[in-house]
């Protein structure tokens, strides 16, 4: 089979913001041949999408092929002129973004933008551009496929629009195409019916594909090959089935094994047969935002009726997607917005519902942190600071004693002494939320509210924050409540698992029960996550209706 | 792309580097500084002393900058109305700047009725013509140091609002400031610690070219006659005072509109080249 991608030798430099010239792709070599899907897969930062780019003969800005051969269908991209690689986008090579909202123009109609390829490289006329897209939306499974072309953007969801980003690459008929983590952004349900289209689509057509990504298990089911990447250099390449079972490079083994399932033994403390009442109770809440309505409920419900309860030392988990309410969950817990009905209980007393009616130690109780650590560190402060201010404010410590106290902080989240001195801009990811996570523990938390705090990080460095959760947990006796879209990390961590959907409790399990999950959302929301085995695409039992039923 | 190691800070002794534009225009704003501060001990000649029998004299060795209408030394006299230029100019925009700023903030973090008021209230402050509000004001009250530093804070004050309010609301959403206040601490704590850090540099430009249009709306009401009466005199009352000498070219007049271009226009230049790490302070 002859190549229809050959990358030879690839660097791309770029300049840093202080000036200084660093290599970010080191001499990356790779083929892929016709009709064949390969991965690219990695951690932030290891170049991949650099890397899927160069195929286009496109360098982000600050960024420039050094040297090397990119040859795509026999022409070596890296040294065409910029109007050559123009006549080459869209007709030779494709490509599908990862944030699809971002992709399109809100104020054109959808079929406008798709046929826009044909029309700039003036492929065919407009009426069988148009009818050419029509058969595409059929193709790629979109509702109504007749009409849907005539809609806004706005107008149709997430895994809709990112098949409609699909159907604007494919076309021009080009004979490679590459995702750029097309479905990270996308909820587990949705995902697995975005990735059945782009299958069907790419088999039937029998096009060249590069798939970045960071999942393996997503990979897994569409790619036959698999390029691992660290660093801006190829650790190891090879088909799907060997990198899976057989990896032979240590960090390929590294990222299988962080998606391992490891299995929660519990961290019970205590053990719960005492009468006293639960740590932390949800009695009935419903809150929301807007004007409280006639029936005493917010205009905009977003939480109804939710109960739960945190038994001390115990974890819950609170998984759903995005939307069903587990985020403002935690902020009603935390008194950020106040429960319209129902009640909060920490240690049997009502809490109330403002941060502002809640006396010291109930606030010091309760700690909520959030997912991303960039955002959730001021980035004027250093780290000392940061975690200073929690334990003066809660527990009045000053001079040598805060200052042994911040030592002690960052050596429980395993961080360096000498980091109290930096900013968080020069921290790296993992370390930021390991800050983030020391911050809440500064006040001497017994409920910690996790918001998501694994989902903006790497495979590797979110198994490890996991890991270092547990440890405090036993060290501390803490209770989390675990707040996640993936089904993974909560199960990795919790002892009990509470599915939420558009605002309402669907079901809660213990986390060694989920496979005995009664709700049909429940067992599709589960069914959902991609395994790291191929063929679970084609294998899974997978029923949408259930999501239109409800 | 691969992480790089934050590379080895290039610190000066101060911490920043400024380029050559911003080293330039920094000690010509030093300059007018330092004339300022000590403007009475280095004047050739008493400011308001007839030292000469012509009038409009041009520069010489005696003289340096030539003599005004009546006479009197220039040099001198610009030397001492730096300081009523630049003091209060100064003054005032300190005074514009952080009660606009504080406020702004107040709003941003409170959020809710006390905003909208608030923002609605400087809108309409706003939207008085500056110069005719200044000259309302001196013309009604009279003009005196404290009154002219006062009307110009009151008229530039809403503006710094506007501009802290809308750099304050982005930071308000940040999780930080969210976490802080899940903490349970007070306004006057997330103004301070978590706000004001993140919009430091741009509000330290904003007082800038504050400053730069303060300095333009005094010289312009002494050049109308409201600003410093004489026989004081700042660089726009010197500018008015010596008009009749325009059309001799006379330093007189040439000398005080030169003085008011260099300060301004070094402060915008500042501006513009401040170090990357002060303006990237915000984002």
């Amino acid at each position: 089979m002859a190549n229809i991608v050959e990358i030879r030798d690839l660097r791309v430099g770029a300049v840093t913001d202080s000036g200084r010239k660093v290599e970010i792709i080191r001499g990356v070599s790779f083929d892929i041949a016709e009709g064949e899907i390969v991965a690219l897969i990695g951690e932030s930062g290891s170049g991949k999408t650099t890397v899927s780019l160069t195929l286009m003969g496109h360098a982000r800005p600050g960024c420039r092929i050094e040297s090397g051969v990119v040859s795509v269908a026999g022409r070596n991209v890296a040294k065409m002129t910029e109007r050559e690689r123009a006549r080459l986008r869209g007709t030779e090579v494709a490509y599908v973004p990862q944030s699809a909202a971002a992709a399109f123009n809100p104020s054109s109609r959808l079929i406008d933008q798709v046929v826009e390829v044909s029309d700039i490289h003036r492929l065919m006329p407009a009426a069988e551009a148009r009818a050419k897209a029509v058969e595409l939306f059929r193709a790629l499974a979109l509702p109504d496929p007749e009409r849907i072309g005539e809609r806004y953007p706005h107008q149709v969801s997430g895994g809709q629009l990112q098949r409609l980003a699909a159907a604007m690459a494919l076309i021009g008929d080009p004979k490679l195409l590459i995702f750029d983590e097309p479905t990270t952004a996308l909820d587990v349900t949705t995902q697995i019916e975005v990735l059945r289209a782009f299958k069907a689509v790419m088999r039937e057509r029998r096009m060249a594909g590069v798939y970045v990504s960071h999942d393996l298990a997503v990979v897994a089911q569409i790619a036959d090959r698999i390029v691992v990447l660290k660093g801006g250099e190829v650790q190891e390449i090879g088909d799907t089935e060997t990198i899976l079972h057989r990896p032979s490079h240590p960090y390929t083994r590294e990222l299988i094994a962080a998606l391992e399932p490891v299995p929660y033994a519990g961290a019970r403390i205590d053990a719960p047969t005492d009468a006293r009442p639960p740590l932390l109770e949800v009695d009935r809440v419903s809150a929301g935002y807007g004007p409280l309505a006639p029936n005493g409920l917010p205009e905009h419900t977003v939480l109804r009726d939710i109960s739960c309860r945190l038994e001390r030392g115990e974890n819950l988990g609170v998984i759903g997607e995005s939307g069903s309410g587990k985020s403002t969950l935690a902020r009603t817990i935390a008194g950020l917005l106040p429960a319209a009905v129902g009640a909060v209980r920490l240690d049997g007393t009502v809490l109330p519902g403002t941060v502002e009616q809640r006396s010291k130690d109930q606030l010091r109780r309760v700690q909520i942190v959030f997912q991303l650590a960039d955002t959730a560190l001021n980035p004027a402060r250093s780290v000392g600071d940061i975690l200073g201010r929690p334990v003066r404010f809660y527990h009045g410590l000053k001079g040598a004693a805060l200052d042994a106290r911040i030592a002690q902080l960052l050596d429980m989240v395993r961080l360096p002494v000498a980091m109290r001195h930096r900013l968080p801009a020069e921290l790296s990811g993992g370390q930021k939320q390991r800050v983030n996570f020391a911050r809440a523990l500064a006040a001497d938390p017994e409920v910690v509210l996790c918001d998501e705090i694994t989902s903006a990080l790497d495979t590797v460095v979110a198994a490890s924050v996991i890991e270092l959760l547990k440890e405090l947990q036993r060290e501390l006796s803490l209770s989390y409540v675990f707040i996640s879209h993936d089904l993974s990390t909560v199960r990795a961590i919790c002892d009990k698992v509470m599915v939420m959907r558009n605002g309402d409790a669907v079901e809660t399990l213990a986390s060694a029960e989920l496979d005995r999950a009664t709700h049909p959302y429940s067992r599709l929301l589960f069914a959902s996550v991609p395994r790291l085995e191929t063929g679970w695409l084609e294998s899974v039992d997978y029923d949408p209706a259930v999501l239109q039923r409800a | 792309m691969v992480h790089v190691a934050p590379a080895p800070r290039s610190r000066s002794r101060f911490g920043y580097r400024l380029n050559a534009v911003g080293i330039g225009t920094m000690l010509v704003i030093l300059f007018w500084a330092i004339i300022a501060v000590f403007g009475p001990l280095i004047t050739p000649y008493p400011p308001g002393e007839i030292v000469d029998f012509n009038y409009f004299m041009p520069m010489s060795s005696q003289f340096w900058l030539g003599t005004d209408y009546l006479g009197r030394d220039i040099l001198s006299r610009i030397i001492v109305g730096a300081r009523y230029t630049v003091g209060i100019s100064l003054v005032a925009v300190c005074i514009a700047c952080f009660v606009g700023v504080t406020l702004g903030m107040l709003a941003a973090v409170t959020g809710g009725w006390f905003d909208s008021v608030l923002s609605r209230l400087m809108d309409a402050l706003i939207s008085i013509p500056s110069k005719l509000f200044g000259l309302v004001v001196v013309a009604g009250i009279g003009s005196s140091i404290p009154v002219l530093i006062l009307t110009l804070a009151v008229i530039y004050a809403p503006g710094a609002f506007r501009f802290a309010r809308a750099l304050a609301v982005n930071v308000n959403t940040m999780d930080f400031v969210t976490v802080a206040r899940a903490r349970g601490e007070r306004n006057a704590y997330l103004m301070r610690q978590e706000i004001l850090p993140n919009i430091l540099g741009p509000v330290l430009a904003d007082f800038g070219l504050r400053f730069v249009f303060i300095v333009l709306l005094l010289s312009g009401l002494s050049f109308l006659g409201l600003g410093v009466q004489p026989p004081n005199a700042d660089w726009g009352s010197l500018v008015r005072e010596n008009i009749g000498g325009l059309s001799f070219g006379a330093p007189a007049v040439l000398m005080p509109s030169i003085a008011i271009a260099t300060l301004t226009i070094s402060v915008n230049l500042l501006i513009d080249n401040l170090p990357v790490k002060i303006r990237d302070r915000s984002e």
